[in-house]
């Protein structure tokens, strides 16, 4: 299973980037594999409006089950359910972290939206 | 003829000009569009003789005739559209109402729904009429708000455009038709500030306007300096006046707390060409 993580920059050790719509890239690990490979999302960082929408269809794309993000607003969320894409929120420093607790089991799906449209 | 009273700073003195001027031109029509915040009505006694409501048109897709291609989604430069799990998912807030994800759906899945996005009130008061536009709350549309009330405007006397604050697209729509801009401004470095991007504006706009310094006493020489340097014409300087101020917490005009003035802003109407006068 590939899992989508948020973070600044296309390694395991990058930072953890805790916002879903605006994240510079995701991390795609894969469960079984170990491969990690990375999802650009530079162009959803700059739009104007609906990131979290675009950058939502753009993780399902790159062929995601499960997204670990920080936080996730209504229209994402929604996007990503319609998707079939799990949401996980987890708390950590760097994509490495976000892995060993989501391998763990640490992590727990969300079942809506945490934050409202626009959170920063 | 239309004039528009705008301005780059809220809160200088637009409403409370432009319904002043709307006082001394029988006939004349006033638009208050400053759609998210409409308050020329405060100042107008008058019944509402119409209302209409202003409504965008948004998508509906049959999920039938869709194949799911995805054009309308990359087609869509808002974001309002999503292609996920096979469906198309429509987010109605984002929408502009530009139509285009149903032009260029390959199968004709889309059809438009009209939605309610706000509302035109006609108020008539003794000498002159209003037309207030309001936007609804948590709606984005508010040029398309603006444009539909720019088309009350009327069609052989005068019409003056009470516009929304700052240069966005709000303004940029809502003087758009004007024939005369009034800049209002305070002689403050905040008044400056925002004075000169409406200058900015108007200019790249290539429209014809000039500036009213409004409580011109309280602050500095500064936007005087300005319009000097970059020969922009003062028609007219208001100070701070407790009787102005008095009258527009009771909802009357500035005229009815300053009756001295009303010579200056007729002077004024002749200046920008209102009421045939120029």
């Amino acid at each position: 299973m590939k899992i989508a993580i948020s973070a600044r920059s296309a390694s395991l050790e990058s930072n953890f980037d805790t916002r879903f719509g605006r994240a510079p890239l995701f991390v795609i690990y894969d469960t079984d594999s170990k491969e990690v490979s990375s999802c650009n999302n530079t162009q959803n960082l700059q739009a104007a409006q609906g990131a979290g929408i675009q950058t939502a269809q753009n993780v399902a794309n790159a062929g995601a089950q499960a997204v670990v993000s920080g936080h996730c607003g209504p229209k994402a969320f929604t996007v990503l359910t319609a998707a079939g894409v799990t949401v996980y929120q987890a708390k950590a420093a760097t994509v490495q972290d976000v892995i060993r607790q989501f391998e763990n089991g640490e992590l727990v799906a969300m079942n809506s939206a945490d934050v409202e449209g626009h959170w920063v | 003829m239309k004039l528009a009273i705008a301005s780059g700073k809220g809160g200088t003195g637009k409403t409370t000009l432009a319904v002043a001027l709307a006082t001394l031109l029988p006939g004349c029509r006033l638009l208050d569009a400053d759609v998210e915040e409409p308050n020329a009505r405060l100042f107008v006694n008058g019944d509402e003789i119409d209302q209409r409501e202003v409504t965008m048109p948004i998508p509906v897709v049959d999920p039938a005739a869709c194949r799911a291609c995805g054009a309308c989604v990359r087609f869509c430069k808002f974001n309002a559209l999503a292609l996920a799990g096979g469906k198309i998912l429509v987010f109605e807030e984002l929408c502009h109402g530009c139509g285009g994800c149903s032009l260029v759906c390959p199968t004709r899945a889309i059809h438009e729904k009209p939605l309610p996005i706000g509302a035109l009130s006609t108020i008539l008061n003794d000498t002159w009429s209003l037309v207030e536009g309001r936007l609804n709350v948590g709606r984005m549309a508010a040029p398309l708000v603006i444009r539909r009330l720019l088309a009350q405007a009327n069609k052989t006397g005068e019409t003056i455009i009470d516009c929304p604050p700052g240069t966005s697209c709000n303004m940029v729509t809502a003087v758009r038709d004007a024939d005369y801009t009034i800049l209002v401004t305070e002689a403050t470095a905040f008044g400056l500030q925002d004075l000169s991007l409406a200058v900015n504006t108007m200019r790249k706009l290539k429209k014809r306007f000039g500036v009213i310094i409004n409580r011109a006493d309280l602050g500095d020489d500064r936007v005087r300096r300005y319009c000097a340097d970059e020969s922009v014409k003062i028609h007219l300087e208001i100070p701070f006046s407790r009787e102005i101020a008095q009258a527009i917490a009771n909802g009357k005009t500035m005229l009815d707390g300053a009756p001295e003035f009303e010579a200056q802003l007729r002077s004024v109407l002749a200046q920008t060409g209102m009421g045939g006068i120029a």
